[in-house]
């Protein structure tokens, strides 16, 4: 055990760090409240006016619509080529496996203005009209990284010989992959699942090269920090999304202490967050 | 394992029959299901991801007609020279690799302590709520807190307003390379967190036992136990911070002054503003190189076993 | 006003009586396709009269911002140019969307409007080549010295101000290699030794004056801004006391109660004159033109003048800006002579044949390289 004085500091450090990631959000929470359409310090005011202009605008329903869908369809992509990818890494030996490793890892490796810039070339060059589709295909290049990785992980963690023990009792693919494989993996596939989305409903970077005149919740945002006029709405929504985010995030601690497959306490949590990805 | 017996014991049917062959099959040939399973995600990938990182490498060597600036597909070494040759694009390469370096060793010098108090000191009621305290702001809106931050810093804003009070006086660090070091560092420092609170967490507290057995103090356990097991950990968080920080263009841009080009700005710039592709890719080389070697020191030090 | 509006709707809804002329451009406007997707300035497409088209037209309009010239062509290829049915574009934008073949021509005689613009903006060489037109005109101004009148005493009255160390940290002008062209503009009158007859044709030596001029400026500045709103905070958070701006800035600062003012000084000013330009792969035609319709109006036209500080094209919008806020009218010149519109330096693209007949003046690729290199 560290000595008294250590653990003080640590915890300390620990309280400061934690502060400077909270205060910014705590003015987000405040400016959110906004009396006034300036935004100066202190504010002069409270309403909660913001929120109802936010909730009435069209275009910000359409923009949050079409965050989710590319989201919900990234997400998708992500999860069945990414647990498809771990699955063949962990469990065999093949010529090639590290480079197709370094590949995954690629997409949240390299820069994200290269990952989108190259798409943006390459679909021009193939003459593929940018919509829905292109922002998800950008979305999910980074993505898979991010359910492959948690899937990976978890795999590494499980004996292979769960699946011979199955396989000499008498089961075949299916029934190891739905008795044995899928309780193992689930809460994997939930929190590598729920990270891929919230970061593909966040990312400007790829998406700004692969999304042509349609907007994106980041991409509107965007453009009302251009205007300088629509900032209360833009604080009335990240309000919003900042409290919604406690859902997912609340969820997934309680879907990876539910189901016991792990049993240190510490070790869903980082389970939870392998592979942060390029925003 | 909750196999019912009932399903094992009826092998007669047909379906089953022909599902029992084939995972005979598979064990038998691991190679064929590898290629099955790794076949759609490596053909995807190879197909989209690589086709256009060969599309944007290949377009480098392309001009652009001044005027019109459409691509005049003549093969060239004009945009690699202009670079080379430019002392400009030199002082932002520079530039960008020593903010990125800066803001790895102030987000490892952050998490690390967190990370060691959130791994071995906390009690997993705290754990479970710091980690929650770092997840969140990772999942709220990235453009916002950017922003908020130039409101933070602004001459008339939040930090003088504080220190004003305090009778600290003001400080002018809104629109230059200090603000968009402190904000990069701000929000990247979520994804080297939790790698280093994963790495940390990871050591076995056995190790920790035996080499305070064998007589090492505290600080000789984190030099020569603790450090160099959480290494990937760091390393794995660095990639992100590094990279991330190589690849932004919205912070300099946000929160920058008159001397914050980075490269993601250049290369935002010659795409989004002056249409010349084939400048940006042969500019979006550089970073590229950056991390290519990044990566391959990385996974030496086995950071992709971490991340 | 209730008539007005249901004028302005009867006008979008009368089909153009016919006035073809036999080269393949529409005659009539057809039915609306329920979108349309632009590209525009900051402030061109605000609510107060983007509502009620939308209501009038069914045509739901989805607008992308961009902060200069280049962006706005840029965004009209991306993709193949079939993304965005229409532009607000400069005239230094407009000529390189004709000739990148980006832009259709559009049939003026389907805007009823037309015909009350102003003769210099009816066929401008900007937007009009041998006759065809490339889009509608739509509103132009100057580009402006906006200074804090708290903190910058006395008054400026030239471009000197931001060039000079007195207000040194404390200086903004825009991230755009046009910017140039505001430099020279200053340096004709500072050193008429050099020259320069028209900032936009800066032969090598005039160019690297006022290259030379920017990089001395450059200690000065506290940013180089991108968007308006760079600007708008900057000015509203003491972190800039003067700077060159556009009439937008201005309005928005003055709205929020921030002690600024802005004035086109002794040396003239650069400016913009914009058009709404249909794209060639444009999916939403007949929204497009009923969108140019619109905006041309004489209601919409004094609107967007007040509330971006610009002049409309439109003679008829004249009385109604000064019954929205008395005295607009004389402030942004609506209905100017000749001889005003011609004392403003509109954007061009720089091209290396200038006036002179030489060849030897810096096209705009020189421009570009010359303001990445002094930003680095």
């Amino acid at each position: 055990m560290e000595r008294r004085s250590t653990r003080i500091g640590l915890a300390l450090w620990a309280l400061l760090v934690t502060a400077f990631l909270w205060i910014p959000l705590l003015l987000i929470l405040v400016y959110a409240f906004n009396r006034s359409n300036v935004q100066s310090w202190p504010i002069p005011g409270f309403t909660t006016h913001w929120f109802r202009v936010a909730w009435d605008a069209q275009e910000v329903r359409d923009a949050i619509w079409l965050s989710v869908r590319a989201g919900l369809l990234a997400t998708g992509i992500a999860i069945l080529l990414g647990s498809g990818a771990a699955f063949a890494i962990a469990r065999f030996r093949f010529f090639g496996r590290e480079s197709v490793s370094f590949l995954l890892v690629l997409p949240i490796a390299l820069p994200g203005i290269i990952t989108g810039m190259a798409l943006n070339t390459f679909f021009v060059f193939n003459h593929i009209d940018l919509s829905l589709w292109t922002i998800v295909i950008g979305h999910a290049t980074f993505c898979i990284v991010i359910v492959y990785n948690n899937v990976l992980a978890r795999l590494r963690r499980s004996s292979p010989s769960l699946l011979e023990a199955s396989a000499d009792l008498g089961a075949d693919g299916w029934q190891t992959f739905r008795f044995v494989v899928w309780p193992v993996l689930s809460t994997a596939l939930v929190a590598g699942g729920l990270l891929a989305f919230a970061l593909s409903f966040d990312e400007v970077v790829v998406t700004y090269f692969t999304a042509g005149a349609q907007n994106t919740l980041p991409l509107l945002i965007f453009g009302y920090i251009r205007l300088g006029q629509q900032l209360p709405v833009v604080n009335a929504i990240a309000f919003a999304m900042i409290v919604l985010t406690v859902i997912p995030v609340a969820l997934a601690q309680r879907l990876m202490r539910d189901t016991g497959v792990l049993r240190r306490g510490a070790a869903n949590v980082t389970e939870a967050t392998q592979g942060i990805p390029a925003v | 394992m909750a196999v019912r017996a009932a399903d094992l014991q009826t092998p007669g049917r047909p379906l089953r029959a022909a599902r029992l062959r084939l995972t005979g099959f598979f064990w038998s040939h691991p190679w064929t299901k590898a290629l099955l399973l790794l076949g759609p995600p490596l053909l995807a990938f190879g197909l989209v991801y690589l086709a256009s990182l060969v599309a944007l490498f290949v377009s480098s060597f392309w001009t652009v007609n001044p005027f019109t600036t459409e691509i005049e597909h003549a093969w060239n070494l004009g945009n690699f020279r202009t670079i080379f040759e430019s002392p400009a694009y030199r002082t932002i390469a520079f530039r960008t690799i020593g903010i990125a370096a800066a803001v790895t060793i102030t987000d490892a010098i952050l998490a690390f302590p967190l990370g060691y108090f959130m791994a071995r000191v906390a009690r997993p009621r705290t754990r479970a709520m710091l980690f929650v305290a770092v997840l969140l702001p990772l999942w709220s809106s990235y453009l916002i807190r950017v922003y908020i931050w130039r409101l933070i810093l602004d001459q008339d804003g939040i930090l003088n307003w504080t220190l004003g009070k305090l009778g600290l006086g003001s400080v002018g660090l809104a629109y230059s390379n200090w603000a968009v070091w402190i904000i990069f560092s701000y929000v990247w420092l979520p994804f080297m967190i939790l790698p280093v609170f994963g790495a940390l967490e990871r050591i076995p507290e056995s190790l920790l036992e035996a080499s305070r057995d064998l007589g090492a103090g505290g600080f000789q356990t984190l030099r020569r136990v603790v450090l160099p097991l959480a290494l990937p950990g760091v390393v794995a968080g660095s990639i992100f911070t590094f990279s991330l920080t190589l690849g932004d263009y919205v912070t300099p841009l946000l929160a920058g002054g008159a001397s914050s080009q980075f490269i993601g700005n250049v290369v935002y710039q010659s795409v989004g503003i002056s249409n010349n592709v084939p400048f940006a890719a042969a500019f979006a080389t550089i970073p590229l190189a950056v991390m290519a070697v990044y990566l391959l020191i990385a996974r030496k030090l086995g950071a992709f076993e971490a991340m | 006003m209730h008539v007005l509006v249901a004028a302005m709707a009867a006008a979008l809804c009368v089909p153009a009586a016919g006035i073809g002329s036999g080269n393949g451009l529409p005659t009539t406007i057809g039915k609306g396709e329920g979108q349309l997707n632009l590209i525009a300035w900051e402030g061109y497409t605000q609510p107060q009269w983007v509502k009620p088209f939308e209501k009038a037209t069914g045509c739901q309009v989805h607008a992308k911002y961009a902060g200069s010239s280049d962006e706005m062509v840029t965004l009209m290829r991306q993709g193949g140019g079939t993304q965005y049915d229409g532009v607000s574009a400069s005239g230094d934008a407009s000529l390189r969307l004709i000739y990148g073949k980006d832009v259709q021509p559009v049939n003026p005689n389907l805007i009823p409007d037309f015909k009350n613009f102003i003769p210099a903006l009816q066929s401008p060489p900007h937007n009009t080549i041998g006759g065809v037109h490339y889009g509608i005109s739509l509103q132009w101004g100057p580009n402006t010295l906006l200074y804090n009148t708290k903190l910058v005493k006395p008054a400026p009255t030239s471009w000197s101000i931001i060039y000079s160390p007195k207000y040194k940290g404390k200086v903004t002008v825009p991230d755009n290699p046009i910017q140039i062209a505001d430099a020279a503009l200053y340096l004709s009158k500072a050193q008429p030794s050099l020259g320069i007859k028209d900032p936009y044709e800066l032969d090598q030596a005039q160019f690297n004056a006022a290259i030379n001029l920017l990089k001395q400026q450059k200690p000065l500045i506290k940013k180089y801004w991108a968007l308006a709103s760079d600007e708008i905070d900057l000015f509203k958070n003491g972190d800039a006391v003067v700077g060159a701006s556009w009439p937008y800035q201005t309005n928005t600062l003055k709205a929020d109660k921030v002690a600024v003012a802005d004035l086109i000084p002794k040396e003239g000013a650069t400016g913009w004159a914009d058009t709404w330009m249909m794209s060639a792969h444009a999916k939403h035609p007949n929204c497009m033109y009923k969108w140019m319709a619109w905006v041309s109006t004489p209601k919409v036209q004094a609107e967007q003048a007040i509330y971006f500080g610009e002049t409309p094209a439109n003679t008829k919008a004249c009385p109604i800006m000064n019954t929205l806020s008395p005295g607009s009218a004389a402030q942004y010149h609506c209905g100017a002579s000749a001889s005003y519109f011609d004392s403003i330096k509109f954007w061009k693209t720089p091209v290396a044949a200038c006036g002179n007949g030489k060849n030897d003046c810096m096209d705009y690729t020189a421009w570009q390289q010359a303001w990445t290199q002094l930003k680095s």
